[in-house]
C-alpha cells in the first residue's frame, strides 16, 4: 500500500503505469496474430475483389447492413447445416475493415453468393416484404436509381494495394474497364476473367443501359463465400487440417 | 487558495452539462426510432437517410459518445476542480474541448445519414473526423493532467484515478483501431489499415474496452464522487478502490475475444477472452460493492432523496450486467446468445441501468450546484423519472432476454429425426411482440428524460414547485450557500 | 499516527477528504477476495487444459486436444451416424425407389421439409405457393414436369442457372427481336387469353390464332398446353406465372421473362437434393 501512495500522489507516474498496465493484454493478443502462421491457413480460390464487387461492398457498408446482417459462420453444426461450410480466416484476408457482424437481426451473409438469382436480389431489395412477409429488412429501392460512381475505382484499388491488398498494376489500369466489362455479359469479359477468377457476369440490376449501385450490391453479394471451392471436403473440414 | 467554487471553472462544466441531457434525448429517440423500425419496418420509409442501417449507429454513437461522453467531461471537470481544489487547467482549452467535441459529435452524427461509416461499431465515423477527435481528445488528457497537477490536495482521489485510466486508454484504443489510409485527402473514404481475422481481434479489443473504459471506468468515477457525495458517507474501502482499480484496468484490456468466440480467430485468443472474462467479475463488483457499502448506515436516504436511489440503482445494474457479461463470455453460452438480442439486453442493462442512471443522478446533483440554485425545482418529478425509466428498462431488458433465447433456441432447433427445424424468417416472425414490447419500454424511458430535461430546465431558471418540502436530507442544500454570490 | 474513526461503523478512515468525502479503511471482503481466487484458479485449469497461450510463432495445444474444429467434426459425425443408414440408402436409390420406401419416405420428407424452409422458400414461399415470377409448386401445374425425376433435375441443375447443365430454354422477345409487331402481339395475347375463355376482345383472339400457330406452337404445342421439355408453360388454364392480365401477357411476349432458379447441386449434397425432389413432389401436384 505503500507504494501506492507513490502513485496517489503523482499523476505522471500513475499514467505512465496505468499505460502499461493496459498496455500488457493488448500485445500479448494482438501481436501473435500477425506472428503465428496457422492463424490464416491459405487456401486455393481467395482473390482480391473486382472493382464491381468492391464498390458493392463500399455500400454494403455505407447502407450498415452489417449491423443486420453477420458475415462469419461459427463452427457450429447448425449454422454449417444452415449457411454452409463455416468462414475460414483467409476468406477474409483482403477484408479491410472486416464484416464479420455482431447481431443477426437477418441471416448471415457469408455464403449468399449464387444462393439467389439476380432477379431476386433486385425484387429483394426494392421490397423485401414483397418476397419474404415476415422481413423486417428496410428497402433499398433507391438503389435501383442511383448511378454508381466508379470513375476513382483506380484509387480505391491503389489504396488497398498501400493496405496490403495484392492488387497488380494490370488491376489497377482496367479498374474502370472492369467495372463496366461485368456488368455486360455480351462483352469482352476474357481480362476481367483472368484477372478475377469466378466473378460472376451480368446485367445484375436488370438495366443494361446503365450501371447502378444495385449492380455493384448484387455483384458483391452474388460472389460471397463462392471462391474456395469446398466441394469433395467435409463441411465440418473445409481446410483439410485441425 | 483555489478552495472557493468562484475559483472555478464552471461554465464549461454547465455546457457540457446541457450538452449531456440535450444529446441523451436525441440519442433515446433514436433509440425508439430504430426499436419501433425493427416492430414496423415501413418506418424505414425507403429512404437512404432515415433507413435502419444508417441510424443505428447513429443512435450508439449519440447514447454512447454524445451523451455519455458529454456526461464524462462534464463530471471528471466538475470532480476533479473539486478534489483537487484546483482550477481546470489550460485556459482556453476547456472550452476548446467543448466545441471541438460537439463538432466531433456533429460531423459523426451528419456522416452516418449520409453513409460516410467506417462500419467499425462504436468506431464507424471515417478517417478525418477520427482525426479531430484524436486532437480534441488530447487537449481532454492534457486539461486533466495540468488540472491533477495544480491540485492542492496531496492525494489524487479515486474518482481521478479512474478518469485518468479512461481518458488515456481511450486515446490508444481509438488511435489503433482507427488506422486507416484515405482514398484521396479530399474524399471521405478511407480503407482500415488491417483486415480481417487481425481486424476483427483490433475492433473487439477496441470494442470491449470502448465498454472497458468509456462505459465502465469513466462512470466508476462518476460512481466515486456522487455516491459518496449524495449519502453523506465516507467511501467503504480505500483498499478495495486500490485493488479493484488496478485489477480492472489490467483485466478489461483481455476480455476482447469474448465478442469472437468460434469464429474464425484462433482458439488460443478465445480461451484468453473468455477466461479473463470470468476473472473479471469481481473486479468489477469491486467498484458495487464500494458504491453499495458505502451507503451503509444510511440506507433510509432511499426513501427520502430519489437522486440518490437512482444513483444506487445504477450500481446494482452495473452489478447485475457484470455478472451476465462473464456468463455471456463462458463458450457454452455464447454459443447461444452470440448474434441474438440476448446482447442487445445486456447491453442495455448496463446501458440504461448502469450509464444513463448514474448519469441522471449526476445531473440531477450538479445542476442546482452549477447554476447556485438552492435546490432541485421539483423531486417529486425525479421521483416519476425514476419510476417510469425503472419500468422502461425492466420492459427492455426482459423482452429482449427472452426473445434473445428464443431466437438462440430456434436456429438450433432440431425435429425428431434431426433437421433443422426452423427457418430464418420464422425467428424474425416470432421477434415481433418483443420487438413492440421493447419499443413501449424505450418510450417510457425517453419520457422520463424528457421529464428530466423539464425538471433541469426549471432548476436553471431557479423555480421551486410549489407545495414541495425541501427534503432535509438533499444535500444540494449543503453544498451550495456558500456560492450563491459567486460569478462563476 | 491512528486515523479518526467514523462514528456509524466504527472503522478507521485514511485521513484524507476531498470536497467532503473521506475513505473508510475497510479490509477486502473475504467472500470477494475467495471468488476472485476461484476464478483465477479456473482459468489455470482452463488453460492447461485448452489452448491458450500464444508466443511468437505458436501457441500452448492444451492437454485435450481440443479446438473447435475437433468438436464440430465430433458432433457432425455425431450426427451422420445417426443418419447413416438412411443416408446411405438414399443415396444409393433413385427417387422412385425412396418414394416407394415407406419408412425411408418418412424420412425423407422430413429432410425435405428442413431443406425447402431454409433454401426455397424465399422464393417459393413458405408454403411452397410461389408468387409473380416463382411457380406454385403445390399445384398439379408444371412447366418442367412435376415426376420426380424432372423435379430432381430441375432443383439439382437449375433453370437458366450458372450451371452446365441447367434447364435452359429463353422463349424469344417477340417485340425487341423485332418478330412482331404491336397489333400481331395484342392479338396473340387476346388469343392465348381466350384459350382460358378471358379474352375481351373475340375477333382480335380469331386474328391472334394464326399468329401463335406460326409463333408459338412450338413450344408451347398446339393448344397451348405447354411443353415440360421446353419448359413453356400452359396456356390454356387459368394459373400465370407472370400474371394473367393483358398486360402482362403483352409484356411476356415482347420481351420474355427468363426466370432463374438458382442449381442446387455443389451448394447442398447429394442426399438433400433428392429429399428435395422427393418432398416437392409430395406436395400434392407430383406426376
Ligand atoms: C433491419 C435489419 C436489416 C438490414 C439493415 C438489412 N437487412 Fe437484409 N435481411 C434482414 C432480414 C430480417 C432478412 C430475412 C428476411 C428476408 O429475406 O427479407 C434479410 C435477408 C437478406 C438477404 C437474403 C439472405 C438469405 O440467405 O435469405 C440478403 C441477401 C440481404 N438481406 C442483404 C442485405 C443487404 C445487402 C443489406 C444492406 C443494403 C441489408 N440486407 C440490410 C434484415 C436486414
Ligand atoms: C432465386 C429464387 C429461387 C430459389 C431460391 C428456388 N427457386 Fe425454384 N424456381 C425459381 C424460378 C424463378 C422458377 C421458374 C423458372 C421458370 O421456369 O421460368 C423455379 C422453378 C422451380 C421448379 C420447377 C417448377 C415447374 O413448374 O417445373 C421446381 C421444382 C423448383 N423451382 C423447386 C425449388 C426447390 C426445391 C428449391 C430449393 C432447393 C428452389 N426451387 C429454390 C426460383 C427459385
Ligand atoms: C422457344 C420457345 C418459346 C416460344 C417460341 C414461345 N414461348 Fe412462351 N414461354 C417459353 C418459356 C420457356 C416460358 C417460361 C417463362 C420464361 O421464362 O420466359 C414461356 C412463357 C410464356 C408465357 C407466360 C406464362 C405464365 O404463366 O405467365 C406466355 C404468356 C407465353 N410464353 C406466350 C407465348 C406466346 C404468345 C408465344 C408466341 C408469340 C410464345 N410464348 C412463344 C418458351 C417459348
Ligand atoms: C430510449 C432508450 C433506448 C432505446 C429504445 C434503444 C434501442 C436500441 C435498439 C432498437 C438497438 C438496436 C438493437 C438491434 O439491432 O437489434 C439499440 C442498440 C444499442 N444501444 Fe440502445 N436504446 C436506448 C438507449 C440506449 C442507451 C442509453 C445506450 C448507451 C448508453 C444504448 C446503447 C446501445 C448500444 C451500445 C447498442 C448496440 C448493441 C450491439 O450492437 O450489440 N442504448 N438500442
Ligand atoms: C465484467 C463485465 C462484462 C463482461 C465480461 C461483458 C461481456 C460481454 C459479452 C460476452 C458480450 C457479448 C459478445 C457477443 O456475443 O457478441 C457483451 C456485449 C456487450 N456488452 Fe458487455 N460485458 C460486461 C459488462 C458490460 C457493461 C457494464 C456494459 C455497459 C454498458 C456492457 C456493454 C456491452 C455492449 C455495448 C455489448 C455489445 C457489443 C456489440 O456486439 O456491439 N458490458 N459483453
Ligand atoms: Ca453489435
Ligand atoms: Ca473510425
Ligand atoms: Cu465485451
Amino acid at each position: 500500500m505503500s507504494f501506492h501512495k507513490k502513485l496517489e500522489r503523482n499523476s505522471l507516474l500513475m499514467l505512465v503505469c496505468i499505460i502499461l498496465v493496459v498496455a500488457i493484454g493488448g500485445i500479448v493478443e494482438i501481436v501473435p496474430l500477425f506472428t503465428i502462421e496457422s492463424t490464416i491457413k491459405q487456401v486455393k480460390g481467395v482473390r482480391p475483389y473486382s472493382p464491381l464487387e468492391l464498390a458493392g461492398r463500399n455500400i454494403y457498408i455505407r447502407e450498415g447492413c452489417y449491423v443486420c446482417h453477420s458475415q462469419m459462420i461459427r463452427a457450429f453444426r447448425d449454422e454449417v447445416e444452415r449457411y454452409g461450410p463455416y468462414s475460414l480466416a483467409a476468406e477474409s484476408m483482403y477484408d479491410h475493415p472486416f464484416q464479420w457482424g455482431s447481431k443477426r437481426t437477418g441471416p448471415d451473409l457469408a455464403r449468399v453468393g449464387g444462393k439467389y438469382s439476380n432477379e431476386w436480389h433486385v425484387e429483394h431489395f426494392l421490397d423485401p416484404r414483397e418476397l419474404v412477409p415476415e422481413s423486417v429488412m428496410p428497402p433499398y429501392s433507391f438503389m435501383a436509381d442511383a448511378d454508381l460512381d466508379y470513375e476513382d475505382m483506380a484509387a480505391h484499388l491503389k489504396t488497398n494495394r498501400h493496405v496490403g491488398v495484392p492488387y497488380t498494376d494490370e488491376m489497377v489500369a482496367y479498374a474502370v474497364a472492369d467495372v463496366e466489362a461485368q456488368v455486360d455479359p455480351d462483352g469482352d469479359i476474357e481480362g476481367l476473367m483472368a484477372r478475377y477468377p469466378k466473378a460472376v457476369v451480368a446485367n445484375f440490376d436488370g438495366d443494361s443501359s446503365r450501371i447502378t449501385e444495385m449492380d455493384a450490391l448484387i455483384a458483391y453479394l452474388q460472389m460471397l463465400g463462392t471462391l474456395v471451392d469446398f466441394t469433395g471436403t467435409s463441411a465440418a473440414q473445409p481446410d483439410g487440417e485441425d | 487558495m483555489a478552495s472557493t467554487s468562484s475559483d472555478y471553472n464552471y461554465g464549461v462544466v454547465r455546457l457540457f452539462t446541457i450538452a449531456t441531457v440535450l444529446w441523451g434525448v436525441v440519442g433515446f429517440l433514436v433509440g425508439v426510432v430504430i426499436a419501433l423500425q425493427l416492430a414496423f419496418p415501413v418506418l424505414n420509409l425507403d429512404l437512404s437517410y432515415t433507413s435502419f442501417g444508417r441510424l443505428r449507429p447513429l443512435h450508439t454513437s449519440a447514447v454512447i459518445f454524445a451523451f455519455g461522453g458529454n456526461a464524462l467531461f462534464a463530471t471528471s471537470y466538475f470532480i476533479v476542480q473539486r478534489t483537487c481544489r484546483a482550477r481546470l487547467w489550460g485556459g482556453p482549452l476547456p472550452m476548446f474541448t467543448f466545441i471541438g467535441y460537439q463538432i466531433f459529435i456533429v460531423a459523426a452524427a451528419v456522416s452516418y445519414v449520409t453513409g460516410v461509416t467506417q462500419s467499425k461499431e462504436y468506431a464507424e465515423p471515417e478517417w478525418f473526423v477520427d482525426a479531430w477527435l484524436t486532437i480534441v481528445w488530447v487537449a481532454y488528457l492534457l486539461v486533466f493532467l495540468g488540472t491533477l497537477w495544480r491540485r492542492k490536495e496531496p492525494h489524487i482521489y479515486v474518482a481521478n484515478w479512474f478518469f485518468l485510466a479512461f481518458i488515456v486508454t481511450v486515446a490508444i484504443l481509438h488511435i489503433l483501431n482507427n488506422l486507416a489510409w484515405p482514398v484521396s485527402f479530399l474524399g471521405a473514404k478511407s480503407y482500415v489499415m488491417f483486415s480481417g481475422v487481425q481486424d476483427a481481434m483490433l475492433q473487439w479489443w477496441y470494442g470491449h474496452n470502448a465498454v472497458g473504459f468509456f462505459l465502465t471506468a469513466g462512470f466508476l468515477g462518476i460512481m466515486y464522487y456522487f455516491v459518496p457525495k449524495r449519502a453523506g458517507r465516507p467511501v467503504y474501502s480505500y483498499r478495495l478502490s486500490i485493488v479493484h482499480f488496478w485489477s480492472l484496468i489490467f483485466l478489461y484490456i483481455w476480455a476482447g475475444p469474448h465478442h469472437l468466440h468460434y469464429t474464425a480467430l484462433p482458439d488460443w485468443a478465445q480461451t484468453l477472452g473468455m477466461t479473463f472474462s470470468i476473472m473479471l467479475w469481481m473486479p468489477s463488483w469491486g467498484g458495487m460493492i464500494n458504491g453499495l457499502m458505502t451507503l451503509r448506515g444510511s440506507w433510509d436516504k432511499l426513501r427520502t432523496d430519489p437522486v440518490l436511489r437512482m444513483l444506487v440503482v445504477s450500481v446494482g445494474f452495473y452489478g447485475m450486467s457484470t455478472f451476465e457479461g462473464p456468463v455471456m463470455a463462458i463458450k457454452a453460452v455464447n454459443a447461444l446468445s452470440h448474434y441474438t438480442d440476448w446482447t442487445i439486453g445486456h447491453v442495455h442493462s448496463g446501458a440504461l441501468g448502469w450509464v444513463a442512471f448514474v448519469s441522471f443522478g449526476a445531473m440531477y446533483h450538479l445542476v442546482p450546484v452549477l447554476w447556485q440554485r438552492e435546490r432541485l425545482y421539483s423531486l417529486r418529478l425525479v421521483s416519476l423519472h425514476f419510476w417510469i425509466a425503472t419500468v422502461g428498462i425492466v420492459l427492455y431488458i426482459t423482452a429482449m432476454w427472452v426473445s434473445g433465447i428464443m431466437q438462440g433456441l430456434m436456429w438450433r432447433a432440431y425435429d425428431e429425426l434431426g433437421f433443422l427445424q426452423y427457418s430464418f424468417v420464422e425467428s424474425v416472425e416470432a421477434m415481433h411482440p418483443y420487438y413492440i414490447i421493447r419499443a413501449l419500454g424505450g418510450i417510457l424511458f425517453l419520457l422520463g428524460a424528457l421529464i428530466m430535461v423539464y425538471n433541469l430546465w426549471r432548476t436553471m431558471r431557479g423555480d421551486i414547485r410549489a407545495g414541495e418540502p425541501v427534503v432535509a436530507s438533499d444535500p444540494t442544500t449543503e453544498v451550495t450557500p456558500a456560492t450563491a454570490a459567486a460569478p462563476n | 499516527m491512528p486515523n479518526e474513526r467514523d462514528e456509524l461503523t466504527g472503522t478507521e478512515t485514511t485521513g484524507h477528504e476531498w470536497d467532503g468525502i473521506q475513505e473508510l479503511n475497510t479490509p477486502l471482503p473475504r467472500w470477494w477476495l475467495y471468488i476472485l481466487y476461484a476464478c483465477i484458479l479456473f482459468s489455470v485449469v482452463y488453460w492447461v487444459l485448452y489452448p491458450a497461450w500464444p508466443w511468437i510463432n505458436d501457441y500452448s495445444r492444451g492437454v485435450l486436444g481440443w479446438s473447435r474444429h475437433v468438436e464440430l467434426n465430433e458432433e457432425i459425425e455425431e450426427a451422420k451416424a445417426y443418419r447413416a443408414q438412411f443416408v446411405s440408402r438414399i443415396e444409393a436409390a433413385s427417387v422412385s425407389e425412396i418414394a416407394a420406401d415407406r419408412e425411408l419416405l418418412q424420412f425423407t420428407l422430413a429432410g425435405g421439409r428442413s431443406a425447402f424452409a431454409l433454401n426455397c422458400s424465399q422464393c417459393h414461399g413458405a408454403g411452397a405457393q410461389g408468387g409473380v415470377g416463382y411457380p406454385n409448386l403445390g399445384d398439379d401445374a408444371w412447366i418442367w414436369g412435376g415426376s420426380l425425376e424432372a423435379l430432381e433435375s430441375t432443383i439439382r441443375y437449375g433453370i437458366r442457372s450458372e450451371h452446365d447443365e441447367t434447364r435452359d430454354m429463353a422463349m424469344p422477345a417477340f417485340k425487341s427481336d423485332e418478330v412482331l409487331d404491336d397489333a400481331e402481339i395484342n392479338d396473340v395475347a387476346e388469343f392465348i387469353l381466350s384459350l382460358s375463355d378471358s379474352a375481351g376482345d373475340a375477333s382480335a383472339a380469331e386474328r391472334g390464332a394464326a399468329v401463335y400457330v406460326e409463333n408459338c406452337s412450338v413450344c408451347h404445342g398446339e393448344s397451348g398446353e405447354g411443353m415440360h421439355e421446353n419448359g413453356a408453360p400452359r396456356l390454356s388454364d387459368f394459373i400465370w406465372l407472370y400474371g394473367g392480365n393483358k398486360a402482362d401477357v403483352v409484356e411476356t411476349i415482347s420481351f420474355s421473362r427468363g426466370g432463374v432458379m438458382p442449381a442446387w447441386e455443389g451448394r447442398l449434397d447429394e442426399a438433400t437434393i433428392k429429399q428435395l425432389a422427393v418432398y416437392v413432389h409430395s406436395l400434392g401436384g407430383g406426376e
